[in-house]
């Protein structure tokens, strides 16, 4: 089998308009599939996970066996009532499944099991902050609604093998369990629409709803983009279909409003259209013939009776689940995490949302400003220093190797002087590179004769040496160039390959050139 | 020696103790009844190696371990639209003709579970979609009454293969569906007893559905007796079908009920035109008898009945639609040499695996489904649906409320083939469901029960309706019924005089 993807190279006019001052204000809407962390599937029995072997983890229904029934997985409601709760949705006393239908190699039953008439919750909203290093010099606080969350199952995936001339289906992903997440168009730009994705994956994360894991598909987005004249109504929007990273959705949002912009001021017309995110490419192209208007035949499914909640006690059943229940099993979320930063620990913003939004970072932050005052500091170590360590091995923070009991010695000994930045730098990039839980910090200086020297007389000797040997330098200190002192740490600190608190050296240095 | 193969299961079970028959020779008797009316074409697969290795399972309970199960050494056959594990399950249609499920149907599992050794699997209309079994990729199934080979009756449908196989003796009972009458239908055409269960009572897990909202497993004996020992067993809660009532299920029983207390209804709008004469007549008969017996008889009104058939007719052919969908192809079922596009694949792989009955309900019910048409038609039509059982609803609950409705099972006995293939299904099924589809509507328990003969010597059946769960009141009244009537059962001794021979 094969299908084809129609892939049209974009139709501008060449008559140009000369309205291009006016200005264009962007509107941006998204709906996000979350996979649900679970261990079985939305209806069947089958084990519901990622990397598998192909067509392993499929139950008879997930391949639309002519008569196998689907059996709501309670797991999947509770995560979804837990993820709507969090996001200050209503959830619905009685909500309902519904049958989308469709053609597709990777759908067996022809249909998809979703919710469009009576979602499991609505009327939602998520705050966040919009801050991307290099980009805004100041985080703002934005919001968006949320129209509905919705239950729904996940196709399988097709395989097309062009030179062979044959597609392939692997069942694994189909029937896994989604929640689409549908927010009004309430967003401005990419950088917005990355930052709303970025807070949902924290929360999601927080909840284990989901991984998170946009690289597995775990979470996938679709954005919808239309621009239109400051005080007119929406204009026709595209589609951007399923965009799987952050950085993801700020291009394809960025790259789809500047095209839309240049078809409209070149005098054409925006047609609604599901484009695709080509990430290498770095451009929007559409994606399917939408010339036929698909119609999706809802229907109600009528093997499954209407999914009942109770909202009003804590009692639990079988059958039916209490939503009061799962509010208590809410955590502290993202928006808090940063408000107890910046109230308890006098972080600035930008390093309160730098630090919530690596949960690894966030945890090794609380861990080790529970020990000392110097949160400001510790903050700055983590963001500049662990995180610069990281990149430069090329490793995701998520990935970081270093264990909390390493962070706390190496720390100790930083803001006990026993080390200078210097070393603390390089012993980072020693536990990174090694990866060895069981190395300790201090067994990595020893090892490197790396310890900080704070001994006065030590110091002074070699004070006394630099001096000698620096005349030049000497000379113009005397003659009152007072800046030349740094100068001289400079050379000292290098000859002594950073072991001496320096701290201590510029005051001995500063004592001796005074003799 | 024939006769044992008309015994009810008391019967059997006696002769097994007295050792005048055992499981294996019984099993034997019945598959001889399968063979001797091939003919008849009950059955697209006659399983005699599972029979037989059922029938020794049986008998190694019985007097080996000496722990009997219910339905021990109890033959059986299954409609070919339950799935059985390594047995084709091909619902009549050239799509699912190579199909071999991995897995039983739960009705199966516990029939199987209790003892019952399967026979075969029974001939139906294409996916159930038709009222006299002639629509089968197999032939059409035979009535064997009156049964000459150039002039026959149909079975009624679309469980036809299972009321003939009950009627000829091939099996003691028979599963069926029933999704308008498909079970209800063919027992009264064939003279057997056909109970239509309360939605929700009988998992569906493992029936390759028609209509889920309507679809019920049936139960098709030679008597209520039997009925009963066969719902007992598959009765009750499933975990794989969510529309199961959740609550144990409590085995009925029959005993002698004081009919005085109980109210019977007559629905005038039943009294419909085209209805037979005969048929008239023998619900006269009953309802006086009913009235003898001391049961309050009085006339209700069901008033949206006449709007029951294209409510069912809209909403049938809208779940046709889509759960016909799956069929494409590609994990199962008939695929074409078809490799221009998948496209292309699924077009001429559902073209050449369904007839035209199927694919012009699945056009019909797609049309039905479009955005612009859902309002008009489905909304309509759940509404209506709602308007049918709020009827059932106040003649079981409102004022002056009956316990049970008597009413005909069929407008007319059983139609010669040369007749009924006049007309297109559709109009087949309008007219052959008239009585039985409101109880699918409303999803309540309904049993067809043969009366008596007509003049053409064809059996003659009416249906008793009850509220939701109401089984056990309605098969002690048909019990009742029945052991008045006394309903001249087919004379399936003379089989082999008939069949063999030619």
């Amino acid at each position: 089998m094969y299908r084809f993807i129609y892939y049209k190279s974009l139709r501008m006019c060449n008559r140009s308009h000369s309205t291009s001052f006016n200005k264009w204000e962007s509107v941006v809407g998204l709906e996000v599939h979350a996979l649900l962390n679970t261990n079985s599937k939305l209806f069947s029995g089958a084990q519901n996970t990622f990397g598998g072997v192909v067509n392993s983890c499929v139950s008879l229904f997930d391949a639309a066996i002519p008569g196998t029934l689907p059996v709501l997985n309670r797991k999947c409601v509770e995560l979804g009532i837990k993820t709507a709760l969090a996001l200050s949705c209503k959830v619905n006393e009685v909500s309902s499944l519904d049958r989308k239908h469709y053609f597709y190699a990777d759908l067996p039953a022809g249909y998809q099991i979703t919710q469009q008439r009576a979602p499991l919750a609505s009327d939602g909203v998520i705050n966040f902050q919009v801050f991307t290093p290099g980009f805004h010099k100041k985080p703002y606080k934005k919001s968006s609604k949320i129209k509905q969350i919705q239950l729904e199952q996940d196709s399988g995936k097709s395989l097309h093998d062009a030179e062979l001339k044959r597609s392939l289906v692997d069942l694994n992903r189909a029937g896994a369990p989604l929640i689409e997440v549908v927010f009004e168009p309430d967003l401005q730009d990419g950088e917005e629409a990355a930052a709303l994705v970025k807070e949902l994956v924290l929360i999601v994360q927080r909840l284990g709803a989901c991984t998170g894991r946009m690289e597995e598909g775990a979470l996938r987005v679709d954005a919808n983009v239309s621009i239109r004249r400051p005080g007119d109504p929406l204009s026709t929007r595209t589609e951007i279909k399923n965009i799987g990273s952050i950085r993801g959705v700020a291009g394809a949002v960025r790259y789809e409003i500047e095209r839309q912009k240049t078809v409209l001021e070149n005098g054409g017309r925006i047609i609604n259209e599901t484009r695709a995110w080509d990430a290498v490419g770095r451009a929007t192209i559409p994606m399917r013939d939408k010339e036929v208007v698909q119609d999706y035949r809802y229907m109600p499914e009528p093997n499954l009776p209407p999914l009942r909640v109770n909202l009003k006690s804590k009692h639990d059943t079988q059958h039916v689940i209490s939503v009061p229940l799962i509010q208590e099993q809410i955590p502290e979320l993202p928006e808090s995490s940063r408000k107890n930063l910046i109230e308890n620990y006098q972080l600035r913003p930008e390093a309160a949302i730098q630090i919530v939004n690596e949960p690894i970072l966030l945890k090794y932050f609380v861990d080790l400003a529970e020990e000392r005052s110097q949160s400001t500091k510790i903050a700055n170590l983590l963001i500049n220093e662990l995180l610069t360590v990281l990149n430069k091995n090329k490793l995701d923070i998520s990935d970081c190797p270093i264990t909390l009991r390493q962070l706390k010695e190496l720390f100790k000994l930083f803001f006990d002087k026993k080390i200078s930045l210097e070393v603390f730098k390089n012993v980072l990039d020693d536990l990174v590179i090694s990866s060895d839980s069981d190395k300790m910090p201090s067994k990595i200086i020893q090892e490197r004769n790396w310890t900080l020297i704070s001994d006065e007389t030590e110091i002074t000797k070699f004070c006394i040496e630099i001096i000698e040997n620096n005349p030049k330098l000497v000379k113009q200190y005397k003659e009152g160039k007072v800046k030349v002192l740094k100068a001289l740490l400079g050379v000292m600190s290098k000859n002594s390959q950073n072991k001496f608190d320096m701290s201590l050296a510029s005051r001995i240095m500063e004592e001796v050139l005074k003799k | 020696m024939n006769k044992l193969s008309s015994y009810t299961i008391k019967e059997i079970h006696r002769a097994y103790r007295d050792k005048i028959l055992t499981p294996t020779s019984f099993v034997d008797l019945c598959l001889q009844k399968a063979i001797q009316s091939i003919e008849l074409n009950a059955f697209t697969t006659i399983t005699d190696d599972e029979a037989e290795s059922h029938a020794i399972e049986s008998e190694k309970r019985l007097y080996v371990d000496r722990k009997p199960k219910t339905l021990d050494g109890i033959t059986i056959g299954i409609k070919d639209n339950f799935c059985t594990s390594n047995i084709p399950t091909t619902c009549g249609s050239e799509m699912l003709k190579n199909f071999v499920p991995t897995y039983n149907a739960t009705v199966y599992a516990r029939l199987r579970k209790a003892g019952a050794c399967l026979v075969g699997k029974c001939n139906l209309d294409e996916f159930a979609m038709g009222s006299g079994t002639i629509d089968s990729i197999f032939g059409p199934t035979r009535n064997p009454w009156q049964y000459e080979r150039n002039n026959w009756k149909i079975a009624g449908g679309s469980s036809g293969g299972s009321a003939v196989a009950v009627t000829t003796g091939s099996c003691v009972a028979a599963i069926g569906s029933d999704t308008g009458g498909s079970t209800r239908n063919p027992a009264a055409l064939c003279g057997v007893v056909g109970l239509k269960p309360s939605y929700g009572l009988v998992s569906r897990y493992g029936l390759i559905p028609l209509v889920n909202s309507m679809d019920v497993p049936g139960i098709l004996t030679r008597d209520i007796d039997d009925c009963v020992a066969v719902l007992n067993s598959v009765a009750g809660p499933d975990d794989l079908d969510s529309t199961t009532i959740k609550r144990d299920y409590k085995p009925i029983e029959i005993q002698d009920i004081d009919m005085s207390s109980v109210k019977i209804g007559i629905p005038k709008e039943y009294h419909c035109e085209g209805m037979d004469r005969e048929v008239i007549d023998t619900w006269s008969y009953v309802s006086d008898i009913l009235e003898k017996e001391n049961c309050i008889v009085k006339q209700v009104s069901l008033p949206y009945s006449s709007a029951s058939i294209v409510v069912y007719s809209i909403l049938n052919q809208c779940e046709v639609a889509s759960n016909m969908a799956r069929y494409d192809g590609i994990e199962y079922g008939l695929r074409t040499d078809e490799t221009y596009s998948t496209e292309e694949l699924y077009a001429s792989s559902r073209l050449r695996g369904f007839s035209e009955v199927v694919r012009s309900r699945i056009l019909t019910g797609n049309y039905f489904l479009l955005t612009r048409n859902y309002n008009k038609y489905f909304i309509k039509a759940l509404k209506l649906r709602r308007l049918i059982s709020d009827d059932f609803n106040k003649v079981f609950n409102g004022e002056d409320k009956v316990d049970l409705l008597l009413t005909p099972t069929t407008l007319s006995d059983a139609p010669s083939y040369e007749d009924f293939s006049l007309k297109n299904n559709r109009d087949q099924c309008a007219f052959q469901d008239f009585c039985t589809q409101p109880a699918n509507m409303a999803g309540i328990p309904a049993v067809s029960i043969p009366i008596r003969l007509s003049k053409n010597g064809l059996p003659l059946s009416l249906q008793l309706m009850g509220p939701m769960f109401s089984e056990e009141l309605m098969l002690n009244v048909a019990k009742k019924i029945e052991s008045i009537v006394k309903f001249p059962s087919f004379d399936n001794t003379t089989l082999a005089d008939k069949f063999v021979k030619i």
